[in-house]
């Protein structure tokens, strides 16, 4: 056996991870407009806000294989241009410029400082850039802080100096920012806390007594050095802090966010103090205290302001007043601090404000928001609270202030960016008979979580729908003549006539265009500078200018069966086979080449490419057969109507289209041949624009129909339109150009055309039936359709219904009060205040409470109502925490809800008093629920699992099987078969697989002659499961919560003794080894992903496809493993890695097998997401890389989007 | 003798660089201290990792960030008495 692994898989990112951990702004181009930087997972994303649109649309986005920890944008004095620095996991400070013109980032320092890996004491956690750009400061949790210089050479370029270091050992960072000192030496502030002391003190006063300091750093730029310039203690609470303005525009200093209070603080100035208002309400805690978790400082024109925000969503609006001198100026003295509601957004993990007016918020979960100001607070009836009321001292009580919350006032909800974060839970099944599964998935937290359906597809957003009185066959639109921009009229075609529309301020019918309204019509065309012709089955209609009309008849006895077009030149097939063709004359007629072409069987299809640019005609027309072949026929006048090349294929063709698109191989734009069969596959191949000859041909199946093709233009480039069952759409990927097949989620076309007007300049126009549709595809950068259904709760797991489309989810917040206390609590009020607003928990969350908890069962229905239909909610602080459909042997199989609930839990240090095990009925086809019983047990049951006609529980440690009783469940057996806490419970036949909270996987056997669960292997190594899935009855995948992905294979030998027959005491009395089971698993496949991994299937993707193990991810990642067949493509994609790691090293700095192998090394893993870095490189790289692989470029280029397409979209 | 001493000296350059290498008289309270510190600092890092207990615990991030940290000034607890 090969001392590699022998099982290889192949793994992909189908979507990227939505959580964004980090978001910046600055003028990245280096032009006035302003972009956002975000970094989610690994992957750093450059988005363009479009204020007139109120949009925000990513450019470009690449994955560093490492961690990004922090960002930072700078700018140098004088420049226009800001740069990005990286924190990240490389141990090393990376300095990258955003290129427009080539959309690519850009390294311009990489400079190493310590160790690899996220660590304790190696900088990274922490990044503050001076605001005038001369020095950065990186520092880490612990003791380590290095000051970096920045600085600009003769030749302009940025340049950056060796670390100075501003140690301290024993201390930990809580914040840290730069101070604004204008063009003073630059200054960074810390929070800090020093338990040197507290280490020594075995009395614990120490500790008490220990004070959380803002320290001050200067780094002195004469004599290069950095010193600790000054510290004050502040609140002991204190966890932010924001820059305050300095120089020409502020006082300079820092704000000091703590709990309950913010305090303005700055070395020569007086400290102030506002406490942050409470929410007033009947339900509302009046004594708890809140946090500021996010805020930003806008500055603008010599004024500026901050916005805090809240655990609880609220931000806060907080002015600086100044001093005036007699004279009414402002001196730079600090007077007080005003601090006034604003309004209420999701929890932000960065909040951004743009100059044009725009807020950003990057949710901590749930999608991401983007506002538009409408005003800025400054006139409205909030109470403002100000500093003059309460001591700077944090040790002087005060009386806590409140405030009413409310909806927007001052913002206006412009766009919501999707944002699958976090991620919960998934299941991939087909409910609605398409021919490919959906994705269905819960995530979110708290009122806005979502229960989300996910499919491949485009959006498409419809504009008209009209029905006609008969059925069409055909549409075309055009243009009147060559300089019009848009199309003039609309042309359909019936079985019998031809009608004609005018495009205008209303579509109507036009009469007198010339056009032959007695025949169908076979193409419609504007030809040469104003003319038009219209191809019948009899003859060709040539419409001048002037209304002139000339007529080419068609041979008698024959009739035109198909007939292709452009600008310059005309080709009609005859009944016969023969083609005949036609060229437009300098004089604007149409000449007929003087020979006919026989064909050898009966023409079906057609097609002449668009002339180039500067050219005179197309040079080729690809004609299609009926004995199922394609011909390229030269058209160059010394070679007319001459074979070039053959293609051989599967069905006779429906369609063809020659084409020019975008190509990732040459980096410039490459003819294609699209062709459609009558099978329903579509096939495309690269024309070669000299010789003719057809090369790299790929297959795809679109459906039962015969396929259609047409050319249309969509987001400025050209796409191809393939109809078959349902629509599709070809184009290049924006980042990638590589040449993307994605369904429309559409009604079914049967004819598909270009159409553009002043309303709608890139639609399209199709038939479906009588109706005549026009629609456009606004986005080409995301082609993941999202349906999301809102949820109470934050939802823990859900499972499908065993037949019904529907799902059970079980929800539970923590900290959150009951519908059942809230409803008592606001009658009180009610009773002594009178009525009280309730605010819409979506937008505002639920009433909080420590130790409560709010939980419960909704049923939800994805596919006919699209909502929650049953919502039942639990009782007595249970939360739900685990859920299965068990079919109950003794019930005659039938099917009952089970819930797992945990009372009075808390989550850390982790505690219940006890749990129960719900029974449900299903009743009305389940869409309610009927609750039947419960039974106590000891402990959470966090695994349920049906077994047998029976149920498996995981309590605690144990794991037991019950039967269903009338009053309560029994206890059939039990084993204590795992360390710690089971999870997660798998089975196939016998087999249980069972897993541990931090001890990895467990396999038990059940053995039913004896009654008896015994667990016969174990693992070697402590993975802290979350997620995991049998692949086959040895293997298990699984994932854990430091991000690995791995697979487990039980020996052969192992697995055959456990199945044998008879009482299983060799195994019982089988000796254990080293504390654990007889056996050990193998480790088949092990890889890291960075996100943890939250479920995982064995399924197929696509209609067609292979079985592929699907994972989800909490940041919001899907993504798969798909196993190698042969060992060749293993050897290629391996050194297809290795020379992409070495010409392509990853942006941030971290070696790639290095990120990969973050806890254990890499095993039997290929990282597509690298190898599809390929497409990314520019031209000389992949063809320095092919040639190292002894390749050529378009065939790495197919290997690598064969391997997703195959089997994902 | 060099040598000895020379290993010394690279030992404690180690020990002042890298918080947390050990020594011979290393005592179970500063060996879980640095653990402790170590993970707390690791579930700081890790964003995804801070993310999970955050939707656990139903806490924004941030302040199970400051948490954390605060847990990392405790450590393990006070320190035992010491036997003069």
């Amino acid at each position: 056996m090969a001392t590699t692994s022998h099982m290889f898989m192949y793994s992909l990112t189908i979507q990227p991870p939505t959580a964004i951990t980090q978001a910046i702004l600055g003028q990245f181009s280096g032009t006035k407009e302003q972009q956002i930087v975000t970094a989610s997972g690994s992957k750093l994303t450059i988005h363009r806000p479009d204020p007139s649109q109120g949009k925000v649309t990513p450019i470009f986005s690449q994955d560093v294989f490492g961690i990004i920890r922090s960002l930072a944008a700078f700018r140098l004095a004088g420049s226009n241009k800001d740069y990005i620095i990286i924190g990240s996991d490389s141990g090393r400070i990376t300095i990258i410029e955003y290129v427009p013109s080539q959309n690519r980032f850009n390294r311009i320092h990489l400079e190493t400082f310590g160790k690899s890996g996220v660590r304790r004491v190696v900088p990274g956690q922490y990044l503050a850039v001076d605001p005038k750009g001369r020095a950065c400061l990186i520092a880490s949790v612990e003791k380590n802080k290095l000051v970096y210089v920045l600085n600009r050479n003769s030749q302009a370029e940025l340049t950056i100096s060796s670390p100075l270091e501003a140690h301290k050992p024993q201390t930990l960072v809580f914040a840290m920012i730069s101070l604004d000192v204008g063009y003073e030496n630059p200054v960074f502030a810390a929070l800090e806390v020093d338990y040197s002391e507290a280490d020594q003190d075995p009395t614990g006063l120490a500790y008490e007594e220990i004070e959380k300091v803002l320290v001050y750093y200067e780094l002195d730029l004469g004599l290069n050095h950095v010193v600790r310039k000054w510290s004050d203690p502040v609140d002991r609470t204190a966890n932010m802090l924001f820059q305050v303005p300095g120089g020409a525009d502020g006082p300079s200093g820092v704000l000091v966010c703590a709990e309950d209070s913010v305090t303005y603080r700055h070395s020569n100035q007086d400290a102030f103090r506002v406490p942050i208002p409470r929410r007033r309400g009947p339900t509302e805690n009046p004594e708890r205290k809140r946090t500021i978790v996010s805020g930003v400082m806008h500055k603008m024109r010599g004024a500026f302001f901050f916005l805090l925000q809240t655990d609880d969503g609220d931000m806060f609006k907080l002015n600086l007043e100044m001093v005036e001198d007699e004279n009414g100026q402002l001196t730079g003295e600090v007077q007080r601090l005003k601090i006034k509601y604003f309004d209420t957004v999701p929890v932000a993990s960065n909040l951004l404000i743009l100059k044009s007016g725009f807020l950003y918020v990057a949710s901590e979960a749930g999608n991401h928001h983007f506002y538009q100001f409408e005003k800025l607070g400054d006139d409205d009836e909030e109470t403002e609270f100000s500093s003059d009321d309460y001591s700077a001292d944090p040790s002087v009580p005060y009386d806590p202030i409140f405030f009413q919350p409310r909806t927007y006032e001052n913002l206006n909800l412009m766009e919501t960016i999707n944002s699958l974060n976090p991620l919960i839970d998934s299941k991939i099944t087909n409910l609605t008979e398409d021919d490919a599964p959906q994705i269905y998935s819960v995530g979110g937290t708290g009122a806005r979580s979502t229960f989300r359906t996910l499919k491949h597809g485009l959006e498409v957003s419809e504009i008209v729908e009209s029905e006609l009185r008969t059925v069409p066959s055909a549409v075309w639109t055009t243009k009147l003549t060559r300089s019009d921009e848009y199309d003039a009229y609309i042309v359909l075609s019936f079985a019998n006539g031809t009608l004609v529309l005018g495009i205008g301020e209303v579509v109507e019918e036009v009469t007198d265009t010339g056009f032959l309204s007695t025949a169908p019509t076979l193409a419609v065309q504007q030809l040469g500078e104003d003319s038009l012709i219209q191809v019948h089955p009899r003859g060709i209609r040539h419409l001048l200018a002037g209304g002139r009309v000339n007529e080419w008849p068609a041979p008698q006895h024959r009739s035109i069966v198909a007939a292709a077009t452009n600008e310059r030149q005309v080709a009609v097939a005859l009944s016969s086979g023969e083609i005949v063709y036609f060229e437009m004359d300098t004089d604007g007629t149409l000449a007929e080449y003087d020979e006919r072409r026989q064909m050898s069987g009966t023409v079906t299809c057609l097609s002449l490419g668009q002339v180039p640019e500067g050219r005179m005609r197309s040079s080729f027309l690809a004609v299609g057969c009926d004995d199922s072949t394609v011909r390229i026929l030269s058209l160059d006048p010394d070679s007319t109507l001459e074979n070039k090349s053959v293609q051989a294929l599967t069905s006779a063709p429906s369609a063809l289209s020659i084409m020019a698109m975008a190509d990732s191989s040459s980096g410039g734009t490459t003819l294609y041949l699209h062709i459609g069969l009558y099978s329903g596959v579509y096939l495309r191949t690269v024309l070669d624009e000299v010789t003719g000859e057809l090369s790299d041909t790929r297959t795809r199946f679109l459906g039962a129909k015969p396929v259609k093709l047409s050319q249309v233009s969509v987001k400025g480039q050209t796409a191809v339109l393939a109809l078959s069952s349902r629509p599709w759409l070809g184009y290049s990927d924006i980042q990638t150009k590589s040449f993307m097949l994605t369904p429309l989620d559409y009604v079914g076309l049967e004819w598909g055309w270009n159409f553009s007007s002043e309303q709608c300049v890139e639609g399209m126009i199709g038939i479906q039936g009588r109706n005549l549709r026009i629609f456009s595809i606004e986005k080409l950068d995301n082609n993941m359709l999202q349906e999301s259904i809102p949820l109470a709760y934050t939802p823990r797991r859900f499972v499908k219904h065993p037949d019904q489309p529907l799902f059970y989810v079980i929800e539970s917040d923590n900290g959150v009060l009951s519908p059942a206390t809230r409803q008592s609590l606001i009658q009180d009020s009610e009773s002594r205040n009178g009525e009280a607003a309730i605010l819409p928990p979506e937008e505002f969350g639920y009433p909080r409470g420590t130790g409560h908890w709010a939980s419960c069962i909704q049923i939800v229905d994805p596919i006919s109502t699209k909502s929650v239909v049953f919502t039942l909610d639990l009782e007595d602080n249970e939360a739900a925490v685990s859920v299965a459909a068990v079919p109950f042997s003794s019930q005659d199989d039938e099917t009952f809800l089970v819930v797992g609930t945990s009372k009075d839990m808390s989550v850390s240090p982790p505690s219940s008093g006890g749990g129960f095990i719900h029974i449900y009925r299903f009743q009305e086809d389940g869409r309610e629920l009927e609750f039947i019983h419960k039974t106590k047990v000891e402990e959470p049951p966090l695994a349920l699992l049906g077994f047998q006609g029976r149920l498996l529980a995981g309590i605690g440690s144990t794991l037991r099987l019950y039967d269903l009783g009338m009053k309560q469940l029994l206890r059939k057996c039990q084993a204590p078969v795992v360390p710690k806490t089971i999870v997660g419970l798998q089975t196939q036949g016998s087999r249980i697989v069972v897993s541990d909270v931090r001890e990895s996987v467990t396999f038990v056997v059940y053995k039913f002659q004896e009654n008896v669960l015994i667990p016969f292997v174990d693992d070697s190594i402590a993975r802290w499961t979350t997620s995991t899935a049998m692949v086959d009855y040895e293997t298990v995948a699984g994932g854990d919560k430091f991000g690995n992905l791995w697979m487990m294979r039980c020996p052969g030998k192992v697995s055959e003794q456990a199945d044998e027959d008879g009482s299983g005491a060799h195994l019982v009395h089988e000796r254990g080894y080293l504390q654990g089971t007889p056996n050990r698993l193998e480790l088949m496949v092990h890889y890291y992903t960075q996100d943890i991994p939250t479920s995982l299937h064995k399924t197929q993707l696509v209609a067609g496809g292979r079985d592929i193990v699907v994972w989800t991810g909490l940041q919001g990642t899907i993504g798969m493993f798909v196993p190698f067949a042969s060992r060749e493509d293993v050897d290629f994609f391996q050194s297809l890695e290795m020379q992409l790691a070495a010409q392509h090293p990853p942006l941030a700095g971290r070696d790639h097998l290095m990120y990969r192998g973050y806890y254990a090394p890499v095993k039997g893993v290929i990282d597509g997401d690298l190898c599809e870095m390929y497409f990314l490189l520019p031209n000389d790289t992949k063809m320095m890389i092919a040639a190292e692989l002894d390749r050529s470029v378009r065939e790495i280029e197919r290997k690598i989007s064969d391997m997703r397409t195959r089997v994902a979209y | 003798m060099a040598d000895k001493l020379r290993t010394l000296q690279n030992l404690e350059a180690l020990q002042a660089r890298y918080i947390g290498t050990g020594h011979a008289d290393t005592t179970k309270y500063e060996w879980t201290s640095n653990i402790l510190r170590d993970s707390y600092s690791s579930y700081v890092g890790h964003n995804p990792l801070l993310s999970y207990m955050s939707v656990g615990m139903g806490e924004p991030k941030e302040k199970v960030r400051t948490m954390m940290l605060e847990k990392m000034v405790r450590g393990a607890g006070n320190p035992p008495e010491t036997q003069e």
